[in-house]
């Protein structure tokens, strides 16, 4: 079962224009259910537009983008996905819990129903006891795994990140990296991650998509497959060995 | 503690200056006409009482219904303005241009419009002046969506009313409190001004310009006094308000 399917893809900005942009040039992708697909390159590679295009938030100008079995537009309508960007993107206004209830509430769940998934989810990224506070109340760290558990919140089959823990410290961004792999294991998520990091791709992943820029395009497909995903995986030999991989396709 | 502290130094300014004023009023002989002296006035305010709390009840409510009204019209149109283009393009000027007009000088236009028994010209008065700072605010309000939120609710494929309940009404809100801090001001400046141009003489400016008419300044000055303490009511309500509306800016 693929979880997504990219084929021919080009994505074109102001076409016809004298700043037209090729952003993406004919990109092939698959994303096995399950699976853990990062996408890495420098800044305007088109990873992110990428990501856009899974999620249903631009057109591709050509090529079909496949998620759950059907078009990305009728899989956004149908909330195939959870989404969750470089900012956390709470609502200020809304308690954390209320944050998280969102977008069971636009599914219409009845409201115990919302409380008591809101209240799993923020157990699951280890927020139970702020569920009252506002975003404002909350760390940088903590926001952005509030906006992990409402991303999660209606058991999306498939999870869309970007660049998730860009603008976090090293510290957190290790701790939230562990708890995510933990979440998706648990929940059989597949996770479709944009990051600029190389170590961060190659612990998450088990695939990792170099791309590059003018035109994006994918340059190589890494296989990434590592004893385990905790702490000693760090350190294992055969990390650094996805991670020098990972560096030479970028440089190449 | 915190609030006594807070408190203290203005309440002892404020004592401080009627003391003085009485004294300067006192000693040097200045003539009533002129300013009369604060005993004066509190006198007034004690004799008069019950007719300053009843014409300050007709000048509240004329602010308050006008206030309300302006209020719900600047929001609604704020809505419709940042829906379209176009409509902003032709609403905003106009707007200016109304803010720009002394809409006071409507008042005696509008006091032959309606009854002499009517209390509407007052209120729509007030109302126009209430609408200008709450529909310039809640539309700049509107305006600043958040882009993450943006493409998050359209991943939530959230329909454009769902996304202005959710999202633009409140992220606004904030916006709409400080228009609003700004009318609810005004709106009682308008009501008791209104008056001053004719039509029903029941509220505070009737009873300052009848007082003054008959050279008994002290109580023209006790009716001031009664409308100072009516504005300061809507100020004051209309903070608690936002605290209680926006809790998450009060953290």
């Amino acid at each position: 079962m693929t979880a997504v399917s990219i084929a021919g893809v080009s994505k074109v900005f102001n076409a016809g224009r004298p700043d037209e942009v090729t952003a993406l040039s004919d990109v092939d992708l698959t994303v096995d259910s399950g699976q853990f697909v990062s996408l890495i390159g420098p800044s305007g590679c088109g990873k992110s537009t990428l990501l856009r295009l899974v999620a249903d938030l631009i057109d591709p100008t050509s090529g079909t983008v496949t998620v759950a079995g059907k078009p990305a537009a009728q899989a956004r309508r149908d909330q195939e996905y959870g989404i969750a960007f470089q900012q956390a993107g709470l609502f200020e206004w809304r308690t954390v819990r209320r944050n998280v209830e969102l977008p069971l509430e636009l599914r219409k769940l009845p409201r115990a129903a919302r409380k008591e998934k809101a209240e799993e989810m923020l157990a699951l990224v280890g927020l139970a006891d702020f569920a009252g506070h506002y975003p404002a109340q909350l760390s940088g760290g903590m926001q952005q795994r509030v906006a992990i558990a409402r991303a999660l919140a209606v058991h999306p089959p498939l999870l869309l990140m970007d660049e998730p823990f860009g603008a976090l410290d090293e510290m957190t961004r290790e701790r939230l990296q562990g708890e995510l792999l933990q979440i998706c294991a648990k929940t059989g998520t597949s996770t479709v991650f944009v990051t600029h990091s190389i170590s961060e791709a190659v612990f998450l992943s088990d695939k990792v998509v170099v791309m590059s820029a003018r035109p994006g395009r994918i340059t190589a497909t890494i296989d990434i497959d590592l004893p385990g995903r905790d702490e000693a995986a760090r350190q294992s030999p055969a990390y650094f060995e996805h991670v020098t991989a990972v560096r030479k396709a970028l440089r190449a | 503690m915190k609030y006594v502290r807070s408190i203290l130094p203005p309440v002892l300014v404020g004592v401080l200056a009627i003391a003085l004023w009485e004294l300067i009023v006192t000693a040097g002989r200045i003539a009533p006409f002129i300013l009369p002296a604060p005993s004066a006035i509190w006198a007034q305010l004690v004799e008069q009482r019950d007719n300053v709390v009843d014409a300050a009840l007709a000048s509240g409510a004329n602010a308050l219904v006008g206030l309300i009204g302006g209020t719900v019209v600047a929001v609604l149109a704020a809505l419709a303005t940042s829906r379209s283009k176009l409509l902003s393009d032709v609403a905003v000027p106009y707007a200016a241009v109304v803010n720009a007009l002394p809409i006071i000088a409507l008042a005696p236009i509008l006091n032959n419009m309606f009854d002499s028994t009517s209390s509407l010209p007052r209120r729509v008065v007030a109302g126009i002046i209430a609408f200008f700072p709450v529909f310039i605010n809640t539309l700049r309000g509107l305006r600043e969506v958040d882009p993450t939120h943006r493409e998050l609710m359209a991943s939530y494929a959230a329909g454009s009313w769902t996304f202005a309940r959710l999202v633009r009404l409140p992220g606004a809100l904030p916006y709409v409190f400080t228009g609003l801090r700004q009318a609810s001001s005004l709106a009682v400046i308008a009501a008791v001004v209104a008056e001053y141009f004719g039509g029903l003489q029941d509220g505070l400016g009737a009873r300052i310009t009848s007082a003054a008419a008959f050279t008994a300044y002290p109580r023209a000055w006790a009716f001031v006094v009664g409308a100072c303490a009516l504005g300061l009511v809507f100020y004051l309500t209309t903070l608690l308000l936002e605290r209680l509306a926006t809790p998450w800016k009060h953290l």
